[in-house]
């Protein structure tokens, strides 16, 4: 090839006080190529994208854009150029509507009018459909993207940065955005694909620039590795696998919620329609589905945060517990673990021994509601240790860990509190991969001892790795269970985007048969 | 421009220093003030801050005057912990303060013990009724307890007002806004020969080792500063939400309304307008000062005080007007905010670029701030 | 009651929704960027005083409005430094804005409580002030009063219409979104909150030079605490605003007119009703949490600093 690459990148480095973001970094984009920037949680993917669309400034390295260095300062210049990103977490504004929204990112001037109906046509025209007059916040998630997508098209871009663009889509929409994606590189956009879904990369991508602690840990063409190597690579050893029996049947039901509707008390939220489900002990149910569909509502309902009016709508233990807040449900055995970990399920300024106070004040850390700061200290001192938590001991406040130690901390102290029914959401979510791993292990070995499980996930790799059973919820209805070997991932796919499964028998019992059932 | 860059852990040390550099900014800027309005600073300085407090009897001043600040302040603290913001003390304390004297003037020819003892009874209820309302609106209808209490501040004054006009004015008071003088058994016994101060400040002192207590050893404490912090986790763990807010502001009324009984049964000895020189404002800047921590409040108090007793005596002593030691209190609260951004940032001028960190494998994998989470 | 008195007790009624109106449309410029000012009191009484003091020395009312203006943006812009630059507590920084103000204020205006002003007069339109009843309702104000109720349309086309609005209100519902697309969140937040000082202190100079032209220690009464609950009662639109604040000039100005008429009622009693008129209306609107909720400005109160979310 003659021409330039599209985008080069030369020793790169970011740094923040506490952490390297990049070091060194170096990557060349064709013109037309899909590039895919791989790596774990934190490996620096997002910091490296920000700058090449000038919201952070390297510390140093050159960037090169048709093979002229450039210094790009703002977003503004870099839509100038022909850059144009999708953000991982949306950068709309909730309360304009679309062509508002899309005006924003536009720095020439224009008509609003006029900028309406482009956007009509350009969305149409690459099967992105979108009204430009409604509200975001009336938009399911799939169409925000679109929303995000569609605003980059408009400014014609020679590069789109795509920031885990697949993480809130069902399967069979993200082979529809692949579709359209692979048009565009047919059309000569180049592409800088982050992600840390290497199946994904390898059915979409060209070449990929695998990061690892904000350094390059290697190059691929990522049609001739496996998923394996990839990984390696990304984490730089051997993945555990984790153990997975099949689980017991005969478990007594620790929890049990029935015909549970309600509406969302968030203008923005989804109301619950008539879900059911029942957890066994021993075993893992989990939860699909795509962000945005009551799951949230689903937990506030379960923990006991948004209490409901009929108490017989959820039993745990046996025990009507609806009415009860998620004091008296912890009494009951529960234990919650929320996904957003700081500000919810730990107190971000507060140390890991005050926290430790959160849920297990009303065990023997306390006596006639006072404090007794030795025995919390060594509550959280076990927790730290058995949980292996790295971070500066009980003292250290819960915002100096990372995600994941913060995650494994706040595990270590529900499973130490002795639950009885667990409910986890999104218990992996930014989690790097070797804590994962052992956290998807200490879910699995918590099963083994009786414990009733309840994973809400939006990861299908993970639900089918450590899950018994499957539901699928949709605009706030729950589907029937299936037995997590017997479902593939395509019916899954269908079950997350509204369609029914005719011919699978739903399972109120899990098999064993067919391990194999899913790619 | 100025950049901050966020440290990895809070500072302890600034946690303490930023008080002591916000006092000495503003004694620097008070001083660039006096020189200014043509005073000779030093002279100014030992007319606000060493002529005042150089005798006995000023230290007693200095102490009645930190008393009802410190002892509103602790109320207040238990509040502001749990980012439950009652400002509405001035009104508390009136509200107190007339429940107070109503005692005091019901039992005007009494001479027995219990009047005292009922007055303070009387102040804490009545200080404690005028922040229920805000807690009931607040906990009822959602509405922003900082605009009510803020409110009942302005009708507590009307009532008042009210009172020591009409029904409960001193018919031998010439037709001034006040109350028949208390009589013996409804005032405060004086604990120091050759001061003011009286035995109210044993009532701060109760309340000082009480909120220490609470604050360092109670779970419901616990439980309120978590809703402070992070409301969120504290509906994840089930604490009641509102029952912090009830605590938080009646913690603030009874507080109040013992510092306006204790105003109205020791130094003033009768109900009047104005009751307070603005002590429920004070404690506010106190309360802040003092890092919402006991011993922290004990001793901004004291630094208030003096700043209202400076104010006194540079009003006679420089010619200045009394006012000035308002300005001083708030700029007092301005350097403090500012300097508490050093707690949790550093900062550099200019485009200064951080230091790379030793990297330590596990805090490169941390998404502190640009990570993706 | 007589027509010239329905006249003059509406006439009245306006003025007294003047200041509030100055105050609380600059405060909702200020919470739709995002930024939770308390501190509009005390700007409003610096500006009270600033005005007066300009005017009283120079003997311009203009220049004194325009003292007024600066001087609520000065006492802003320490606003903005602390909580823009510094990320110090919003509510916190305001009460502080608020103490500061009325001490600096009484301070400031010692020399001046004896000091009388010829205030601001109406403006006399030929024909038309000279009208019967309307003349009065419609054509007998002081160019201030004119200068509030043209605020309105202004920020209408401002928020709704312009560029400038949309990115406002971007800003205020999701400033890191605002600020990933490369606006500079930091800047137009100074800009509201200095345009919301200029705002309260114009409100503020209204008081002190043409509603009662002179000066007397605290006589914003709480009208900056007030302004800041209308935002809240008019859900952050400009038009509910203006509504809120001549219900609240009513009620002022009933008072007066209630004890005209001799109804036996200590004035004290008449005197508190804008107070709790202002706490029912509070609770009318914040008992409906989603009405608040879909019109708040989402990132109400939050400190942004643009390496930390």
């Amino acid at each position: 090839m003659t021409s330039p690459p599209r985008l080069e990148l030369r020793g790169i480095s970011k740094y923040y006080p506490s952490v390297v973001a990049n070091e060194d970094v170096s990557l060349t984009v064709m013109p037309g190529e899909i590039h895919a920037l791989l790596g774990e949680n934190g490996a620096g993917k997002s910091t490296l994208m920000k700058a090449v669309y000038g919201v952070v400034k390297p510390d140093k390295g050159q960037i090169f854009w048709n093979g002229e260095e450039v210094h790009i300062n703002s977003p503004a210049q870099a839509r100038k150029l022909g850059i144009g990103m999708v953000f991982q977490h949306f950068s709309l504004f909730d309360t304009l509507s679309v062509t508002q929204n899309i005006s924003l990112a536009m720095d020439d001037k224009h008509h609003m009018g006029k900028l309406a109906k482009r956007i009509e046509e350009v969305s149409e025209s690459y099967g992105l459909p979108l009204n430009p007059h409604r509200l975001v916040h009336d938009l399911s998630v799939g169409e925000r993207q679109r929303v995000e997508i569609v605003r980059c098209l408009l400014q014609e871009p020679r590069l789109l940065i795509m920031d885990e663009p697949t993480s809130v889509l069902t399967p069979q929409a993200v082979r529809k955005l692949f579709e359209t994606l692979r048009r565009l590189s047919d059309e000569g956009c180049s592409i800088l694909y982050i992600s840390h879904k290497l199946e994904e990369i390898r059915e979409l991508c060209h070449s990929a620039t695998v990061l690892r602690a904000g350094k390059v840990s290697g190059t691929a063409d990522p049609r001739q590795e496996t998923a394996k190597s990839l990984a390696e690579m990304m984490v730089g050893k051997e993945l555990p696998i984790c153990e997975h029996p099949p689980a017991r049947t005969d478990g007594a039901e620790l929890l049990v919620v029935r015909q549970l509707s309600r509406q969302s008390e968030d203008p923005f939220g989804t109301d619950l329609k008539d879900v059911g489900l029942s957890v066994r002990a021993g075993e893992i149910f989990g939860i699909a589905g795509v962000s945005g569909n009551g799951q949230q509502e689903l937990l506030y309902a379960l923990s006991g945060e948004k209490p409901s009016k009929d108490a017989a709508e959820i039993l745990i233990n046996g025990q009507p517990a609806g009415r009860m807040n998620p004091a008296q449900r912890r009494k009951l055995g529960l234990r919650f673990v929320p996904e957003e970990r700081l500000g919810r399920g730990a107190v971000p300024p507060m140390s890991l021994s005050y926290n430790a106070l959160l849920t297990g004040h009303d065990g023997e850390m306390t006596k006639n509601g006072f404090i007794h700061h030795g025995r919390m200290r060594d509550f959280s001192l076990n927790s730290i240790e058995r949980f292996n938590v790295k971070c500066g001991g009980p003292d250290a406040e819960a915002k100096s860990l990372s995600g994941g130690n913060v995650q494994k901390y706040i595990v270590g102290r529900e499973l130490l509190l002795n639950p009885e029914v667990l409910v986890i959401s999104q218990p992996t979510w930014g989690v790097d991969v070797g804590a994962a791993s052992f956290i998807r292990q200490t879910l699995v070995d918590l099963r083994e001892k009786g414990v009733a499980i309840l994973v809400v996930s939006e990861e299908l790799d993970e639900l089918f790795e450590i899950c018994d059973r499957l539901a699928v919820i949709h605009h706030g209805k729950l589907s029937e269970p299936y037995p997590a070997r017997a479902i593939t991932l395509d019916e899954i796919g269908v079950l997350m985007g509204g369609g029914s499964l005719a011919q699978t028998a739903p399972a109120d019992l899990p098999t064993t048969a067919n391990t194999e059932a899913h790619p | 421009m100025i950049k901050l860059t966020p440290r990895p852990q809070p500072s302890q040390q600034m946690l303490w220093l930023s008080p002591l550099l916000a006092i000495a900014l503003m004694l620097v800027v008070g001083m660039i003030v006096f020189t200014l309005l043509g005073q000779n600073p030093l002279k100014a300085f030992h007319a606000f801050f060493i002529e005042p407090v150089n005798d006995l009897y000023g230290i007693g001043e200095l102490f009645i005057k930190a008393s009802p600040l410190a002892l509103i302040a602790l109320g207040l603290s238990v509040g502001f912990r749990a980012n439950v913001w009652n400002i509405g003390a001035e009104g508390q304390l009136t509200m107190g303060a007339i429940a107070a004297g109503g005692v005091a003037l019901w039992f005007y020819d009494s001479e027995s013990h219990f009047v005292l003892p009922l007055m303070l009874i009387a102040g804490a209820l009545g200080g404690m009724l005028w922040a229920a309302i805000p807690a009931f609106l607040r906990t009822r209808f959602n509405t922003s307890e900082i605009l009510v209490s803020l409110m009942l501040v302005y009708v507590a004054e009307l009532v008042l007002s009210w009172l020591v006009h009409g029904p409960w004015r001193d018919p031998d008071g010439f037709g001034f806004p006040q109350s028949k003088q208390f009589s013996d058994s409804a005032l405060l016994p004086v604990l120091l020969e050759g001061t003011r101060a009286h035995a109210g400040l044993l009532i701060t002192l109760v309340a000082l080792a009480v909120t220490y207590v609470f604050l360092r050893w109670s779970v419901v404490a616990f439980q309120m500063r978590v809703a402070g912090l992070a409301p969120r986790a504290a509906d994840y763990a089930g604490f009641n939400a509102k029952r912090t807010i009830w605590i938080g502001l009646l913690a603030g009324g009874a507080a109040a309304g013992l510092a306006g009984t204790s105003e109205i049964a020791g130094p003033i000895g009768q109900l009047s307008i104005p009751l307070s020189p603005g002590y429920g404002f004070a404690a506010i800047i106190v309360a802040f000062v003092g890092r919402l921590n006991p011993i922290g409040i004990l001793l901004a108090s004291l630094l208030m005080a003096l700043l209202y007793l400076g104010g006194e005596s540079a009003q006679m002593q420089l010619a200045l007007p009394a006012a000035v030691s308002g300005v001083f209190q708030g700029l007092l609260l301005f350097f403090l905010l500012a300097t508490d951004v050093l707690i949790n940032f550093r900062i550099s001028w200019g485009g200064g670029r951080p230091k790379p960190a030793a990297a330590a494998p596990q805090a490169v994998a941390k998404p502190v701030m640009e990570g993706e989470q | 009651m007589s027509a010239d008195t329905l006249v003059l007790i509406l006439v009245a009624t306006v003025a007294a929704g003047v200041p509030l109106i100055f105050a609380a449309l600059g405060e909702l410029i200020v919470e739709k960027s995002g930024v939770l000012n308390l501190g509009v009191e005390g700007m409003m009484i610096v500006g009270a005083i600033s005005g007066f003091m300009v005017a009283a020395e120079s003997g311009s009312l203009w220049l004194g409005v325009l003292a007024g203006a600066f001087a609520g943006m000065l006492m802003a812009l320490v606003f903005a430094f602390l909580t823009l630059s510094l990320m110090a507590n919003q509510v916190a920084s305001g009460l502080a804005l608020t103490i500061f103000g009325i001490g600096l204020s009484a301070y400031m205006g010692q020399a001046y409580n004896s000091v009388a002003l010829d205030g601001l007069k109406a403006i006399q339109i030929p024909l038309l002030s000279d009208l019967p009843v309307v003349g009065k309702l419609l054509f007998g104000y002081d160019p201030l009063v004119y200068l509030a109720l043209l605020m309105y349309p202004l920020l209408v086309w401002f928020l709704y219409y312009s560029r400038g609005g949309l990115i406002l209100r971007a800003i205020g519902e999701s400033p890191s979104s605002a600020h990933a697309l490369g606006y500079p969140v930091i800047k137009i937040r100074y800009l509201a909150v200095l345009f919301g000082g200029a705002m309260a202190g114009i409100g503020g100079a209204y008081l002190s030079l043409a509603y009662t032209p002179l000066w007397s220690e605290g006589m914003t009464a709480g009208r900056g605490w007030i302004a800041l609950a209308l935002v809240v009662f008019a859900t952050w639109r400009p038009g509910r605003v203006l509504l809120g604040a001549f219900l609240f000039g009513g009620v002022t100005i009933a008072q007066f007119h209630v004890q005209g008429m001799g109804v036996e009622i200590p004035s004290q009693f008449l005197s508190m009703l804008p107070y709790l008129a202002t706490i029912t209306v509070l609770v009318l609107i914040s008992r409906n949490a989603a009405t608040i909720r879909l019109n708040a400005p989402a990132s109400l109160g939050q400190a942004f600093h643009n390496e930390v979310h």
